[in-house]
């Protein structure tokens, strides 16, 4: 009888709870690109380097904290450093704008050019991060590793298999969370996510009822600056800290705002999820789970893995194209905040 | 022949006057006169092509005049934005994508409050009285609702500024008949609550039925000006541009 | 003709600068940026079929390249006899299988009528194909790895002359490029930017990780040579008269002839590229791929099968792309999976474009020779700079000696400047459409 619950364990262990954590940093990736779909119009290409600009400001301070001795007890540093990469690189994405996109919105540029400007922006970004922070890997994480360790976990249950909860896992779950909530309430209940997404929804008559669009712009990057360095914080405490890893993560965070629906902030989040739980899935090997739900004697051999981890970036592109054949406007249709 | 009534009175709340303009190239409109009186319905008919949009679009300043005067309650307006004007108390219904197709309909009327800091719930209430039926589905997206349902969304939305006049750009294009006469009637009560109304309609007789000055534009030029009662009766108005 | 002379003079500018490095800094230096700005000329020229003459957006030049390079691979390395025996019959069988997998489920779903039943029979061939692919597979791509790993591992080439993965990695990108435009076009742009983003990872991660085909992240490493060693062209009494002509050493005269001959043979291609990319876009072909560009609902209005249109002329500039990777990796010598970076093999070629003139060949060749002289010498000038900047600061700081050993990267900030500058001050280009 215990067999279901080893299998289940294993599976939370390797698959279930990783997948969250990643899908949810996903998510606020992919919202901050869905965000800036739907108010600015464009795809925004330089959302990975922004990330690891802004994680790397992150670093840094956290880097200045840790050497005044200043510790956030078992939490990580890094959130207490958190604002001030927010606030740089909402300041940031502002300086960009007012020098580079506003231009091509007062022009009404054809979307296509505000990508390839957006491309420039990547260049100067990426080469912004590697000159401060070198392409290298960078570690910044400290407190508590594990909230639940493998041992423990044995200890207290007499499972035969082990669970940890990495500290980094529940607290990238938690913020994630906190941060969608606060991202609907603003939109939905307050006087300028409603105009947000009135903007998004009829940009002429936005204008007619007095809407101002540069501060919509303003309150759109503001938000996509947060969330991305939230993601790009989580991701490094969870993961590491890379920025060409960071540029990487363009595709899952366009996939999964693609397969949730380009425009819509509950399509990129279920889009996240969607991406992470197909990519820790496939790539993962399922012989320990199976060999617990098998009768005696009939443990597969192999490992049962459908893909290598290798290929993750294939199972993302591979849902995007199901989504694209089948379903072009994504799960939620497109285009509405 | 009723040029007579063209000079508009100097009581007018909205005057259009001699607007000549057009958007950047040839001109359309030539000279061309439209004004409202308070607590009034106005209705510009005409053929395809007659300018009748352009000329509301002119009045409500989306289109550079080259020639000519607006003035709202006296004050010269020319020289403002559409969202100058709105503030100043026009409201607009465009034509086409007039709502918040995601939005619920209360968030629609309350994007239309946008640029009041006062408490509105007021409006929203006179609103909701008279069309009943939004009351009924303020919680709904606007973009699910019927057509005339969508309408009745635009109108509120326009209302929710407290305007002195409302201007409606084909209000009943692509709602069935009866619709229609739903439409006129709140018109008609909206006039009456002091709101004055400037409108382009395509179904010229229903309209000025209703319409306290009508206005027959043919390119771009005013060509009969006349309550509407004394269009409707006008044999040559009936022929050439009722159909008989 | 003002614009033909001004043209005239960018392209001599251009070649003053190759030849004040060849003279102060050094003429192999000179002739390494000139091949490798042939040979990126040839990827813009790709990007400019797709973009300037078509408006499509393809942010997977890396994977195309990369993929036209593994020709070379395939086509001139010798093949391994060992690995053939230990598994070639049951990889080359099992991608047949997987192939046969997909042409099934296509089949599947085209033919059956909608419904639950179609989904079930979809799901159902795509397993029971993909576990039958894997049984046959894996055990032999397994067996090839183990054949002498340390310098082989893989199935090798077919032994034949290097020149010919020219063609033949055309033919390859080409072929990826039509099973990418199947899916992606004819949807928004932004979306086909997004699925070949994507595609080029996943070349990447195919050329890295199959490892029986390309010895992934261990390199194929001694590539069969288009033009001699310079060892060999050493013993040549030509080459030794020259390098005593020349009054230059004869290793580095030996490297100079080798690069020339690969300069010679890229500008050869080069130019038939442009003669043929010239003709095509003054062709009625051309106007019209111009129009469709231009307005798509008129030219769709008017009969034009856009979808088509533009999947061909996705199809040859992706097939250009993998040209220039052919050649390249014939250059090099060598496979390195690991140097795809999709900023230098996919953006930069896009900063080449812009800054050239899209829409325009020659502005995207000169685009080309620009941006890669501006790529090489902006390393050395970023470290200058640098250093200026940092002169304040004592040798021995430690922010002064972290943005020294970063400095390379300034010259991603210049390429971003020069790409900004240009799409705002001078949208079309140095060398406009006409």
């Amino acid at each position: 009888m215990m067999e279901p619950i080893n299998a289940f364990v294993v599976l939370s262990n390797f698959v279930l709870i990783p997948a969250l954590a990643y899908g949810s940093q996903i998510a606020l990736g992919a919202l901050g690109i869905t965000l800036i779909f739907g108010i600015l119009r464009f795809a925004h290409f330089a959302h990975g380097d922004i990330m690891a600009f802004g994680t790397g400001i992150v670093i840094l301070t956290t880097w200045g904290l840790q050497a005044q001795g200043i510790g956030f007890g078992p939490l990580p540093t890094a959130l207490l450093a958190l604002p001030v990469g927010i606030a740089v690189t909402i300041l940031y994405l502002l300086a960009v704008d007012r020098t580079v996109y506003r231009f091509y919105r007062r022009v009404k540029a054809k979307p296509m050019i505000f990508v390839m400007a957006a491309l420039g922006v990547m260049f100067v970004t990426n080469g912004i991060t590697r000159l401060i922070m070198g392409p290298g890997e960078r570690r910044f994480d400290d407190g508590e590793r594990f909230i639940i360790t493998v041992r423990d976990f044995r200890e207290w249950t007499g499972l035969a298999e082990g669970l940890a909860l990495r500290s980094s896992q529940v607290l990238t779950i938690v913020v994630a969370l906190l941060a969608m909530v606060l991202l609907f309430w603003f939109l939905n209940r307050t006087r300028a996510g409603k105009s947000m997404r009135a903007y998004s929804d009829n940009e002429d008559l936005a204008l007619l009822s007095g809407i101002n669009p540069e501060r919509v712009v303003v309150i759109t990057w503001a938000i996509t600056g947060t969330l991305v360095v939230l993601a790009g914080t989580l991701y490094g405490l969870d993961k590491s800290y890379r920025p060409f890893t960071y540029f990487q993560l363009l595709l899952p965070f366009f996939a999964a705002a693609i397969v949730g629906g380009l425009g819509n902030p509950m399509g990129a989040i279920v889009g996240g999820y969607v991406v992470a739980f197909a990519e820790m899935g496939i790539t993962y090997a399922w012989r320990r789970v199976v060999s617990y739900l098998m009768p005696e004697g009939m443990e597969p051999t192999g490992l049962m893995q459908i893909l290598p981890v290798d290929y993750k970036f294939a199972v993302t592109f591979g849902i995007l194209v199901i989504v694209l054949i089948f379903r072009p406007t994504g799960i939620f249709r497109g285009r509405t905040l | 022949m009723s040029e007579h009534a063209l000079a508009p009175s100097p009581e007018a709340v909205l005057i259009g006057e001699n607007m000549t303009g057009g958007y950047g190239g040839a001109d359309i409109l030539h000279s061309c006169t439209i004004a409202v009186e308070k607590g009034e319905i106005a209705v510009i008919v005409g053929p395809n092509g007659a300018g009748k949009s352009t000329a509301m679009k002119a009045v409500f300043g989306m289109l550079k005049l080259r020639e000519g005067q607006v003035r709202l309650s006296g004050e010269d307006i020319t020289s403002l934005t559409p969202q100058a004007r709105v503030r100043k108390g026009m409201g607009f219904v465009p034509q086409t994508a007039n709502i918040f197709p995601s939005m619920t309909v209360e968030e629609n009327l309350e994007m239309g409050a946008f640029i009041r800091d006062d408490n509105f719930k007021d409006t929203m209430g006179q609103v909701y009285d008279l069309f009943p039926i939004l009351r009924d589905k303020r919680r709904q997206a606007a973009g699910e609702l019927s057509g005339g349902q969508r309408q009745q969304v635009a109108v509120g939305r326009a209302l929710m500024t407290k305007p002195s006049v409302l201007m409606l750009d084909e209000p009943t294009a692509g709602v069935s008949p009866i619709v229609m006469d739903e439409l006129f009637d709140r018109i008609i009560e909206i006039a009456r609550t002091g709101i004055s109304i400037l409108m382009v309609e395509q179904n010229a007789r229903q309209a000025l039925g209703i319409a306290d000055k009508g206005y027959v534009m043919v390119q771009g030029r005013n060509r009969y000006t006349d309550t509407g009662e004394a269009l409707l009766a006008d044999p040559e108005v009936r022929k050439s541009f009722l159909g008989g | 003709m003002t614009g033909y002379l001004r043209n005239v003079a960018l392209f001599s500018l251009m070649g003053l600068a190759l030849a004040l490095t060849g003279m102060f800094q050094s003429w192999v230096l000179a002739l390494t940026i000139l091949n490798m700005s042939l040979i990126s000329a040839m990827m813009a020229l790709g990007v400019n079929m797709q973009w300037g003459y078509a408006g499509i957006f393809n942010v997977g030049i890396m994977g195309f390249t990369a993929f036209g390079g593994l020709a070379a691979v395939l086509i001139a390395m010798p093949p391994v006899p060992e690995a053939w025996a230990a598994g070639g019959v049951g990889a080359i069988l099992g991608l047949m299988l997987g192939a046969g997998t997909i042409f099934a489920a296509i089949l599947v779903w085209n033919r059956l009528p909608p419904g639950k039943l179609r989904v079930v029979a979809l799901i159902a061939t795509l397993v029971v194909g993909y576990m039958i692919t894997r049984f046959v597979f894996a055990p032999a791509t397994a067996a090839i790895v183990r054949v002498n790993p340390a310098t082989e591992g893989y199935l090798g080439g077919l032994g034949l002359p290097v020149i010919l993965s020219w063609p033949v990695g055309a033919i390859m990108a080409a072929g990826l490029a039509w099973v990418v435009g199947k899916i992606a076009l004819g949807l928004r742009s932004d979306y086909l930017a997004i699925a070949t983003l994507g595609i080029s990872e996943i070349v990447i991660a195919v050329l890295k990780f199959e490892a029986w085909l390309t010895r992934g992240v261990n390199n194929v490493v001694g590539i069969p040579r288009a033009v001699p060693r310079p060892v060999t062209l050493q013993q040549y009494e030509w080459v030794q008269g020259l390098s005593q002509r020349l009054g230059l050493g004869l290793s580095e005269t030996a490297r100079l002839v080798e690069l020339t001959g690969y300069a010679i043979m890229f500008a050869i291609v080069l130019g038939a590229l442009i003669w043929l990319s010239e003709k095509a876009l003054n062709s009625p072909w051309g106007r019209m791929m111009r129009a469709i560009r231009d307005n798509e609902t008129a030219a769709r209005a008017m009969g034009k099968d856009v979808t088509r249109r533009h999947l061909m002329v996705f199809i040859l500039g992706s097939g250009v792309c993998g040209l220039a990777g052919a050649m390249m990796v014939t250059l090099d010598g060598q496979l390195t999976p690991g140097s795809y970076e999709p900023l230098r093999f996919t953006f930069l070629i896009w900063v080449m474009v812009i800054v050239g003139g899209s829409g325009n060949n020659w502005g995207a060749v000169l685009g080309a020779f620009i941006i890669w002289f501006l790529w090489v010498q902006a390393e050395p000038a970023g470290r200058w700079m640098m250093d200026t900047l940092t002169s304040g600061l004592s040798a021995d700081s430690p922010i002064r000696q972290h943005l020294m050993a970063q400095a390379a990267h300034t010259r991603l900030i210049m390429m971003g400047l020069a790409l900004l500058l240009m799409l705002r001050f001078a949208p079309r280009g140095l060398i406009p459409e006409r």
